[in-house]
């Protein structure tokens, strides 16, 4: 299978990674099979650059995005960061890339220490990096404070005194403190409404620019993707099934799945004339993937059970726009094949 | 002039409904005053964010807020007639699952997990029709294949684990429907679910009110869900009715600022990218903190806001509701209604 070429100078480098997880069954907790969460997947991100990841529940963005930052070990693949190999990294060798790569979570409550003050949760970095004096960091962590957009008089607040929206800001503010170079953001707004939502995407953008941050944006919901990203990747049971430019994906989508989730979206615009794609079915378990194209069962193009059962190729059709090729996945699907290939 | 004309009687009528919770720092009320209409056959949609009191709402109407802690203060909620809030507890259970049936954001917690799919629909069944066990089970049959479980005489025999988020809310609505119901309570139905899920659960009961008739009330935080399916629209905020109207007065001409806010928020697929979205600053305010005025003025842009906010007014005086256009109702104080120059992005 074709794979996403390198780009020059990217920031990160991921080639063909899978995360695989025993399932354990029976009485003896045997392993007989795995639950293929990533299942080969490269990309790169370049600096400065929002590389905008969506799919399903269970499609493996979010074990993407830990394997990523080494907080899950993957099974095969590869991960450069800056040319630097983290796939096999002890926890100590990692250390030194922890400055550089921060995640922020979807639950705030869940990732901030609720015995910590919001000012040693802020500290915290910068004392295991060992950096600053007392005098210095507490300077550091009301500029973090301020820059978030939270009061001076938060430092010796706890987490659950704030709002859920504040809470994101907190750990954001943590995440930023050690100025990292890619923050992965896994579905940083879900668990917001909308008009606190806004603010938090703002609150990104802003920081991206004048930290010039890479970002790694993973979320379900492919219009906060749009606002944010600069290309898109769509997942789909553990694998990529299009890669593009976010202007190109949006105005041009090819793969049948990037199609229903676009068209899934109700829209609050009533005169919309939409076709909407409506799949087939659920998504299979990625424990036992269907053999061949994961998604010819589902899609609304119907092949043979023949044709399902050969796999697709992950193909350029036109520069930086990577599709999933297969009968089932894209319409005239044909035209895109190129006699060099 | 009556906020509500005289006409055919609505399907629920509900007027004035206040509904409190005893907290640690004394009561608090989480629905202050709403009222709204549900005509036969239609779909309303109630939309709000955290903490507005749509959920609440619907918990009132079915009276299944938590005891002991909340309670209907006030208010009425005519349905077919007879007054919700003053019904038997008696009458209550009979009205409930036969004639509204009931759809919640989270499937798992309105089904047994020990028990078959047939067996819960089947119970339902016998509760509310003189049904043998075997007809019962063989109506179970019938309404999943309705709701579009591929294999019904399979999954009838199958418990909820078996089944797929998605599933299993059809069999939520499979069960909501059981006994015909004249409406149908759906609180946040899709949340849980992906959004291909989503579109196909929409587009099951949009196609089932469409046979069967009845009407629903859609409580969702999603605005999209709502433009997309429902006929009127209430906007909730901070437990007060902010607008009401036709979802065309809603969307095409929002006149409350918080609704237009609300509008503005949400990225769209055709949003240009890297560009600032429009936000509504402030928070909401704590419920044991409400204003007796206008509750949305805090946060409003109004050039003037900053008068009124100091005013006895906001203190002291509660804004009704008034009849902007022909059944298009907004609060009625200036400083949160759309103003001429307003900023719009």
């Amino acid at each position: 299978m074709t794979t996403e070429p390198s780009l020059k100078r990217s920031l990160l480098e991921v080639r063909d990674l899978r995360v695989h997880f025993p399932v354990k069954e029976g009485v003896f907790s045997r392993v007989n099979r795995f639950c293929k969460a990533v299942d080969g997947v490269s990309f790169s991100i370049r600096p400065g650059e929002t590389f905008g990841l969506v799919g399903e529940s269970g499609c493996g963005k979010s074990t993407l995005g830990k394997a990523i930052c080494r907080l899950l070990r993957p099974t095969a693949g590869s991960i450069e960061f800056e040319g630097n190999a983290l796939q096999s990294l002890s926890k100590s060798g990692m250390r030194p890339f922890r400055r550089d790569l921060q995640i922020v979570f979807q639950d705030p409550a869940e990732s901030l220490n609720s015995r910590q003050t919001v000012g040693e949760i802020l500290e915290e970095p910068f004392i295991i990096h060992r950096l600053g004096s007392e005098a210095e960091r507490r300077a550091k962590v009301t500029a973090l404070l301020d820059r978030v957009g939270l009061a001076k008089s938060s430092v010796s607040k706890y987490p659950f005194e704030f709002s859920g929206g504040q809470r994101q800001r907190i750990g954001i503010a943590r995440a930023i403190a050690l100025e990292p170079k890619l923050l992965i953001c896994d579905e940083p707004v879900s668990a917001l409404d909308v008009s606190v939502q806004s603010q938090i995407l703002n609150l990104l953008m802003e920081l991206q620019q004048e930290m010039n941050m890479s970002y790694l944006f993973i979320a379900h919901d492919l219009s906060v993707v749009r606002v944010l990203s600069d290309r898109v990747g769509v997942m789909y049971l553990g694998k990529f099934v299009e890669i593009a430019d976010g202007d190109e994906l949006f105005s041009n989508p090819l793969h049948e799945y990037t199609k229903a989730l676009m068209s899934a979206i109700p829209s609050t615009d009533l005169d919309a004339v939409r076709d909407r794609v409506i799949l087939r079915g659920d998504v299979p378990s990625p424990i036992d993937p269907p053999p061949g194209c994961a998604f010819a069962r589902r899609s609304p193009i119907e092949v043979s059970e023949e044709e399902a059962s050969q796999p697709g190729d992950f193909v350029e059709v036109s520069p930086g726009h990577w599709v999933e090729l297969h009968p089932a996945t894209v319409r005239d699907y044909e035209r895109y094949i190129t006699p060099s290939r | 002039m009556s906020e509500f004309p005289a006409r055919d009687e609505p399907l629920l009528s509900v007027r004035d409904l206040v509904t409190a919770f005893d907290t640690d720092d004394g009561q608090v009320v989480a629905v202050d005053g709403v009222s709204f209409d549900v005509e036969a056959g239609k779909t309303l949609g109630i939309v709000g964010e955290s903490g507005c009191g749509k959920s609440v709402t619907a918990m009132s109407l079915m009276r299944l807020l938590p005891q002991p802690a909340g309670r209907i203060l006030g208010g009425s909620a005519r349905f077919q007639g007879e007054d919700l809030v003053t019904a038997s507890e008696e009458r209550m259970r009979s009205i409930r699952g036969a004639e509204i049936g009931m759809v919640f954001q989270e499937p798992m917690t309105a089904l047994n997990p020990v028990h078959r799919i047939g067996k819960q629909i089947g119970e339902m069944l016998l509760l509310h029709e003189p049904l043998s066990k075997a007809e019962a089970w063989q109506r179970s049959i019938e309404l999943l294949k309705l709701v579009g479980i591929p294999a019904p005489e399979t999954r009838v025999g199958e418990y909820p684990h078996q089944l797929s988020g998605g599933m299993r809310q059809r069999v939520v609505i499979a069960l909501a429907l059981a006994c015909n119901p004249k409406l149908v309570i759906a609180d946040e139905p899709t949340t849980a679910l992906d959004v291909t899920v989503q579109a196909q659960i929409l587009d099951l009961l949009r196609s089932l009110q469409k046979r069967l008739g009845m009407s629903v009330i859609m409580i969702t935080h999603d605005l999209g869900v709502i433009a997309e399916m429902c006929d009127e629209v209430v906007v909730m905020y901070a437990g007060r009715v902010a607008e009401r109207g036709s979802v065309r007065d809603i969307f095409g001409n929002p006149q409350h600022l918080y609704t237009r806010g609300l509008l503005e928020s949400i990225p769209r697929l055709d949003s240009p990218r890297k560009q600032e979205l429009t936000t509504i600053p402030g928070a909401v305010p704590p419920l044991s903190e409400m204003p007796v005025g206008a509750r949305f003025a805090p946060r409003s842009s109004h050039p003037e806001v900053t008068a009124y906010l100091e005013s006895a007014s906001f203190r002291e005086e509660r804004p009704v509701l008034v009849e902007f256009a022909p059944g298009h109702w907004v609060e009625d104080c200036r400083y949160v209604r759309a103003f001429e120059g307003e900023m719009t992005k």
